[in-house]
């Protein structure tokens, strides 16, 4: 038996935010692979559970005609990876959302609770992040939209989402991902079962030569305290060709000037930042294959 | 406080009371008999706990009883013919295979290996190995698991080996 104080399973949105803004021991469960865990390690024991998990509203990734594509929180990672939206417009998510835990994990968890959790460790995080995601954030006073690159993380493990709000989803625009082909690296000791040492995310438009840049962005996960995108690397590979060895390496040590990453007991500070730079390298390459029609999908995608 | 809840058990409607806080490898095992379903790690990382609800491998450590309300749960005690005893293809092919040494993983890697099998479509060694990664088996070494899965694999499609 889980140490919980109580557990109320909400029937809509609404009445979660209600439930969750009457008692301040509450917490949010929607897969339970994250919450269950920290209250069996004693972090959240005692608490009260407010359940979002059966709202079928919270379920399923959604295109608008304008192409935006909205995944609703509860969506859980076997879902996103096999979805036809999302293999067809943005794969590389789908990728990374097969890079978490183990499958039955995979049909457990939910992206919400992966983005929401403020690791940066996150599988799914830097995706969203080159993806430039807006959080919907319902709470006591009415739904905001929230950046996920610019205003979600206020520190290791914390984002900007109170106690009281529910996510809904992530609205992902039409012009953060046409054009663009993008790739998904974790590093990791084993190849599955394991919480990324390093990840890295790339999105790439071409010219029409098929090799100059003519946009760029790049995520990284666990090469600082939070999710972190490097603006000014971005920057410089525009406009750049992409098959030169020599701007790959100025690439590598350019974003990794502009990471900031730790020692933990996963890895020490020197060897992420050798995995920085070679992910940054073979993130770009993956994705340039991807672009020119020459990447082909192995099953271990963990380097 | 005790809630009682209804699911669908191996085919059959099954009414039990529970506490909110039990988990459903609990209630499983202790209110259902459902034995086949092992405790082992309680995180969600050693895959002895698996079942399906409504078709999905789930580690039942990490899923509280209250949410299996109006699901289908299949556990390997589901999987043998009633009328006949006669056990399913999956498991006659962990015996022949000799995928079986203690015994402790292999009801969760069959019933991984029920959803695979269900996919609708066959998968490589390598696929299958990542499939059941999921499993934690500190007997077999796997070799002789992935043999098994394949060899129904092999049949069902109709492939040549």
């Amino acid at each position: 038996m889980y140490d919980i104080k109580s557990f109320y399973e909400a029937k809509n949105v609404e009445d979660a935010v209600e439930a969750l803004q009457k008692d301040e021991n509450a917490i949010i469960i929607s897969g339970g692979t994250d919450v269950l865990v920290k209250v069996r390690e004693g972090k959240d024991a005692g608490k009260s559970l407010v359940s979002i998990h059966e709202i079928e509203d919270l379920k399923g990734v959604e295109i608008d005609n304008d192409g935006t594509i909205f995944i609703k929180s509860a969506t859980v990672f076997y879902d996103i990876t096999n979805n036809d939206i999302i293999k067809k417009h943005i794969d590389f998510l789908g990728d990374a959302c097969d890079e978490v835990g183990g499958p039955q994990i995979r049909n457990m968890g939910t992206i919400g609770g992966n983005i929401c959790n403020g690791a940066t460790s996150a599988d799914s995080a830097s995706s969203m992040q080159v993806l430039n995601a807006k959080a919907i954030l319902k709470g006591p006073n009415g739904t905001r939209e929230v950046n996920v690159v610019k205003d979600f993380y206020i520190g290791p493990g914390r984002t900007v989402k109170d106690r009281s709000e529910v996510c809904l989803g992530f609205k992902i625009e039409k012009k953060e991902y046409e054009g663009f082909k993008g790739s998904y690296l974790k590093y990791g000791k084993r190849k599955s079962m394991e919480i990324a040492t390093l990840g890295c995310a790339v999105m790439l438009k071409l010219e029409d030569d098929n090799k100059t840049i003519s946009d760029f962005k790049i995520a990284y996960a666990v090469a600082a305290p939070t999710p972190i995108r490097c603006p000014q690397t971005e920057q410089f590979a525009k406009g750049q060709d992409v098959t030169n060895e020599i701007f790959l390496k100025e690439l590598a040590n350019k974003a990794f000037s502009e990471c900031n990453p730790r020692s933990s007991w996963r890895a020490s500070k020197e060897f992420r930042e050798q995995i920085i730079k070679e992910l940054a390298k073979r993130a770009t390459t993956k994705a340039y294959e991807k672009c020119v029609g020459k990447y082909k999908k192995e099953v271990s995608v963990t380097c | 406080m005790l809630n009682i809840i209804n699911f669908t058990l191996n085919g059959e409607n099954v009414e039990v009371a529970i506490d909110e806080k039990e988990t459903l490898l609990d209630v499983l095992r202790n209110k259902c008999n459902m034995t086949s379903v092992k405790k082992g790690c309680e995180v969600g990382e050693c895959g002895a706990c698996t079942v399906l609800i409504n078709g999905r491998a789930v580690d039942t450590c990490l899923y509280l009883a209250m949410w299996a309300k109006d699901k289908s749960i299949l556990t390997v005690e589901g999987l043998m013919n009633k009328k006949t005893g006669e056990l399913s293809k999956i498991q006659q092919a962990f015996i022949t295979e000799t995928a079986v040494q203690c015994g402790f993983c292999i009801p969760g890697i069959i019933m991984t290996a029920v959803e695979v099998l269900e996919y609708g479509r066959p998968f490589t060694r390598d696929e299958l190995r990542k499939l059941i990664s999921g499993h934690l088996c500190r007997c077999t070494g796997y070799e002789n698991i992935l043999n098994a899965i394949e060899k129904v694999m092999i049949e069902k499609y109709g492939l040549k080996k």
